[in-house]
């Protein structure tokens, strides 16, 4: 069983949970820029929170259905068409065969994932399905989505779409031409009011840079530059000086650190960032904060709010239970 | 390294013996496989450790914790043993594919062979795996070799580019860009992602580069 791509869209890869456990050798973790989204989308297709599904970016694919599946769109908030019809969003929504899903674009937001009961069904390479196109492996052929490809998904998942839905209790049809639910889940990483706040520690290079660049740093409005892409969010604003230039050995980084390149324009690094690297970072984001900071369009603003080590984790506790309070909902509506 | 990660730095000076000892650490804590843990990542001068910021076993006092498996891990790892592994890298040190030892033999005022010859003589180890799939840092350059990065980075380093910087040897897996003199080329595929393990070079490993001719280059791509 597969889906037919009529239109690819801007750039539409499959992505999971992420590759992990093999930054030793190099690999890049990858994986959905909005883990949370990511989560949600599945959850309400009955798959496990690191599922792959295909992650759309800005313009959307349209997509034929050769068979029924259960889907849900969730992340940023995208004008999308089932048949023509609205597709209502951050819910399970059931296809049938032939059924036509057009994402259009992204409303508020950048990215969004397209979840299918059962899973996309790529092959997996070193432990995930997610696509890392600069070495061009994982997902489909590890490369975005073409006019004329057909995505596989799961075996079953025309049966587990019928099963799944018959399962889902309070079922309310809109209309007729779409069979979904009255009810969705939160959408908790949109960028309702710009400049989005996001949470940043300290880099371990913060010290280097100058009194001034220290302070610019958290005060300054950021803007996602255009050249921004997977690997990395490059910040326009001003530019950021260390007291000397002296170079650094490479050395780990992470998702989320910021690092500044000779020139001073920092760069975020999100889901596809190389493992080491030899710019100083003088930032890192707080985890609870990365996929919200992934939802910024190009142009998109930011401002950082310095916090700590233990700030950062209160962080994480307060969005594990919003999360789960949603999600347990949705556990019990499956039973 | 913010909230999903730990980076411990034991000094900020190469030395191939503590790079060693940094191996044997890495493989007592992979060892001690804790579910909060995702990745394991000895580099040049430290150890990093990656974590699922949102594993239900994450202990609240993260700095505490992962400074108490360090110390833990060096008790247990004890003796710095190798890895145990030899790599060798046939090298095609042809001026065709050494892009830049033309202009490298001027600035060190050493023949072009004789860049080769240094360059394949000394016995080299993997000190870190990173920043690209499968690409190595290599150590132990002989230091009559040791240049600077290029000013300008090239924006496409050929698959396969055997380069040095500073003191190391990079071989690049892919086709990015770099900053690093190239003297080389191996037909070797350096990553793999359907192979077990993927990657031809793991930290620790002992490196020997071993020239080859143009042709024996072009037999074995």
């Amino acid at each position: 069983m597969s889906i037919l791509v009529n239109k690819p869209g801007l750039l539409s890869s499959v992505q999971d949970g992420g590759r992990h456990g093999l930054q030793h050798l190099g690999v890049v973790p990858c994986g959905a820029m909005d883990g949370i989204a990511l989560a949600f989308a599945n959850a309400l297709v009955g798959n496990t929170a690191g599922e792959a599904a295909l992650e759309v970016t800005v313009l959307g694919p349209e997509l034929l259905f050769e068979e029924g599946a259960l889907v849900a769109l969730c992340g940023a908030a995208f004008d999308a068409r089932l048949n023509g019809a609205m597709l209502p969003l951050d819910r399970p929504v059931l296809l049938s065969k032939g059924d036509r899903l057009h994402v259009v674009r992204a409303v508020l937001g950048s990215r969004a994932y397209l979840a299918v009961a059962g899973g996309i069904a790529t092959a997996p390479v070193l432990g995930s399905r997610s696509t890392y196109v600069p070495a061009r492996f994982g997902g489909l052929e590890g490369r975005a989505l073409r006019m004329g490809d057909r995505l596989p998904v799961a075996k079953d998942a025309a049966r587990l779409a019928a099963t799944r839905y018959a399962r889902l209790q309070s079922k309310k049809v809109f209309d007729g031409a779409i069979r979904s639910v009255a009810w969705s889940v939160p959408a908790l990483t949109r960028p309702e009011r710009e400049p989005i706040v996001v949470h940043a520690m300290k880099g371990r290079h913060h010290d280097l840079f100058d009194a001034a660049s220290q302070r610019l740093f958290f005060e300054a409005t950021w803007r996602v530059s255009p050249d921004s892409n997977r690997v990395g969010f490059r910040l326009s604003g001003p530019l950021l000086k260390r007291e000397r230039a002296a170079e650094l050995n490479s050395e780990p980084a992470c998702l989320g650190s910021v690092q500044v390149p000779t020139g001073g324009q920092p760069i975020a690094l999100m889901a596809d960032h190389q493992t080491t690297g030899g710019y100083p970072k003088i930032a890192e984001i707080a985890a609870a904060d990365v996929p919200r900071l992934a939802q910024l369009p190009p142009g998109g603003s930011v401002h950082f709010a310095r916090c700590t080590l233990e700030q950062a984790g209160e962080l994480r506790r307060v969005l594990r239970h919003r999360m789960d309070t949603a999600l347990r909902a949705l556990n019990w509506t499956f039973r | 390294m913010g909230d999903a990660a730990v980076y411990a730095e034991f000094g900020d000076v190469i030395d191939l013996e503590a790079n060693r000892a940094l191996q044997a650490l890495a493989a007592a804590l992979r060892a001690r496989q804790m579910p909060w843990v995702r990745d394991i990542v000895p580099a040049l001068c430290g150890i990093a450790l990656h974590f699922d910021p949102f594993h239900p076993q994450l202990p609240e006092a993260i700095l505490e914790s992962c400074e108490a498996l360090l110390v833990e891990g060096f008790q247990s790892a004890g003796k710095h043993e190798d890895s145990g592994r030899r790599v060798e890298v046939p090298v095609c040190y042809a001026p065709e594919l050494g892009l830049d030892l033309a202009e490298l033999a001027r600035q060190l005022a050493l023949s072009q062979e004789e860049i080769a010859r240094r360059h394949a003589k000394s016995e080299h180890r993997v000190l870190m795996v990173g920043f690209s799939p499968g690409q190595p840092y290599i150590g132990g350059l002989d230091p009559k070799l040791s240049v600077p990065r290029r000013a300008t980075p090239r924006t496409r380093m050929p698959e396969g580019a055997i380069a040095i910087a500073n003191l190391q040897t990079a071989v690049y897996p892919h086709e990015t860009p770099g900053g690093w003199s190239i003297i080389g080329r191996t037909p070797l595929r350096v990553f793999d992602p359907t192979l077990k393990p993927p990657s031809l070079f793991a930290p620790g490993d002992r490196v020997r580069f071993v020239p080859i001719s143009l042709s024996e280059f072009e037999r074995l791509t």
